[in-house]
């Protein structure tokens, strides 16, 4: 069994695929940018953001609910901020049965705001990695100054995620395979599980270190000197000025409406 | 099965913009020093090697054990990696681990990305190397220092972690640090045990099977300068639970509102550099005055990393 099916890059063939991914990762981090700072409780405003990323789905041809019906990853978070209804203050607008708890109005918008605000921040990196292959991001990423060493980092890093993440579930599933649970018997500690989960990260690592010493030594002799280069591959077209521009004009758009009105 | 296992990957949307932007700042900061100081430590390996033990660090988090009602024990992982590697190597695993995290699985935001980087990678890493050698000095050259040390230095790790997690949703005004720290520090204490027991159990296996592993830890760079990140980090604590907010007042929010005199000074600079923000994006003074003394301990921070910095390029042209 392999991982590599868990990376999010959906091959089409769209406008949105054939954007220059500079665009793409610009423009996402607009879209956070802009979501942040959409103030509180300016519902048209995130409605109008929702329409924007559920277009991009659509023009990207993942079909409109991709990205919603992933998004939901960033909710467990949402705890986080549970406590906020019932400690801002503001007119009570519910109150909890038993407890006695009073959800004040100002409180349930402030819940909501961050609330939709991660959940349209997520949407838009959805759409980012899922139209833009990762070595692509990467070169962006360098193209727009990034440090090259970090980016050449996460090549690295990716190019070897698939290969030490099976690595890793192989040895979970030997681990599953010689220790089977007899029914009756009494489970074995957890110190002693936590003992054996903590050698197998202690193998891994020593086969990690051993991967990248072979690594270093392939590239080396290769010619490698340290110095990671990589070649022009995207050239900024005509359409790719008018999707920056235009989004990014509607992202200010709809936020100075919002400020202003 | 490849998700957060500990989680404290904060989404997009729960700090502000400005609070993000702090995080960034520090973050690239000891990115860059981290870039630098790996090169010298590594040489052409560094690329590479650090990329190579980023994956392995993702892979191992994906390494667990049941501990009960369907919650399994994980790793974290930036402990374990400073241990073996030294703080600033660990800095640079941790960062690829977290960006990879964020921009291939959406696990973390990327707006808030530079804290995330902080909370799991620079505060884990510098907390558990530190601790780790310290708790070494103490009990000498023997199993049971290395088993206690790692267990130690890598449940406090985690802890720390979450603590800035707390402070940083408490400055962003999207949860109470009186409800904040309790939590995220009481589910984290736990969380730590396994992250503790995971990590002094592979020093073990290393310590017996390549006991050479762990001599790459022992003379990383930083070794002298982790100390002066740690006291920075620990003076940003100390002063952030000697400030109002962290008294024992049913609401430390409303308490620091009232007592707003006792931080003017503070809170001046933050208020005359972006006056606007305080007005649509945090709306609460409390939350204002919060903010201004994690800018405060902030500053902190930078002028003791600053003073470490300096100290440590002394030491070692002097050597």
């Amino acid at each position: 069994m392999h991982i590599s099916f868990l990376d999010p890059f959906q091959a089409r063939d769209s406008l949105v695929h054939r954007l220059d991914p500079r665009v793409k990762a610009v423009l996402t981090l607009l879209y956070v940018l802009a979501v942040s700072l959409t103030p509180q409780g300016a519902w048209a405003a995130f409605a109008a953001f929702l329409a924007l990323v559920l277009t991009a789905a659509w023009a990207a041809k993942l079909g409109w609910s991709y990205s919603l019906r992933r998004s939901f990853i960033a909710l467990p978070f949402m705890l986080a901020a549970l406590a906020v209804p019932f400690v801002t203050p503001g007119p009570a607008i519910y109150e909890v049965p038993v407890l006695g708890w009073t959800v004040s109005e100002p409180g349930f918008v402030r819940f909501v705001t961050i609330l939709l605000r991660a959940w349209l921040a997520v949407q838009a990196a959805i759409l980012l990695t899922a139209t833009t292959p990762f070595t692509d991001l990467l070169w962006s990423l360098r193209n727009l100054r990034i440090p090259q060493a970090l980016v050449a980092m996460l090549g690295f890093m990716y190019r070897y995620l698939f290969v030490l993440a099976d690595e890793a579930l192989r040895m979970n599933r030997a681990r599953a395979a010689r220790s089977p649970r007899i029914v009756g018997a009494p489970r074995p500690p957890i110190g002693w599980q936590a003992r054996v989960a903590g050698s197998m990260v202690g193998s891994l690592f020593l086969r990690a270190l051993e991967r990248s010493e072979r690594v270093y030594a392939a590239m080396a002799s290769r010619g490698y000197d340290g110095e990671v280069r990589a070649l022009v591959r995207f050239q900024m077209l005509g359409l790719d000025w008018i999707v920056l521009l235009g989004v990014s004009l509607s992202l200010v758009a709809i936020l100075t409406l919002t400020l202003v009105i | 099965m490849l998700q957060s296992p500990v989680p404290l990957h904060i989404p997009d949307g729960f700090l502000t913009p400005l609070v993000s932007a702090i995080g960034w700042i520090l973050a690239l900061t000891m990115i860059a020093i981290a870039l630098r100081q790996t090169r010298n430590q590594l040489g052409e390996r560094q690329i590479p090697m650090m990329g190579v033990l980023a994956a392995f660090i993702f892979a191992a988090q994906a390494i667990n054990f049941p501990i009960a009602a369907g919650t399994s024990g994980h790793l974290l992982g930036g402990a374990l990696a400073a241990i073996i590697m030294g703080p600033w190597a660990a800095t640079l695993i941790m960062t690829a681990v977290i960006a990879i995290q964020s921009l291939l699985f959406q696990d973390g935001g990327l707006l808030v990305m530079g804290w995330n980087i902080l909370n799991m990678g620079v505060f884990t890493a510098f907390t558990g190397y530190v601790v780790y050698r310290f708790t070494k000095s103490l009990l000498g050259r023997n199993p049971v220092a290395l088993i206690a040390g790692g267990f130690v230095a890598a449940w406090l790790s985690v802890e720390v972690g979450a603590i800035a997690t707390a402070f940083e949703l408490a400055a962003s005004g999207t949860s109470p640090l009186s409800l904040a720290l309790p939590a995220m520090a009481g589910v984290h204490a736990l969380i730590g045990l396994g992250e503790g027991v995971i990590t002094s159990a592979a020093l073990s296996l290393l310590q017996v099977s390549r006991p050479q592993a762990l001599e790459m830890g022992e003379t990383a760079p930083g070794r002298r300068g982790a100390i002066f990140v740690v006291t920075a980090m620990a003076l940003s604590i100390i002063v952030a639970l000697f400030s109002p907010l962290a008294s024992a007042h049913p609401d430390g929010l409303e308490f620091v509102a009232e007592q707003q005199g006792f931080l003017t000074i503070a809170a001046d600079a933050p208020y005359s550099i972006l006056p606007d923000y305080t007005i649509p994006f945090i709306g609460n003074p409390a939350v204002t005055t919060i903010l201004a003394v994690l800018v405060g301990t902030l500053v902190v921070f930078g002028l003791a990393l600053l003073l470490g910095r300096l100290t440590t390029r002394r030491q070692t042209t002097g050597d």
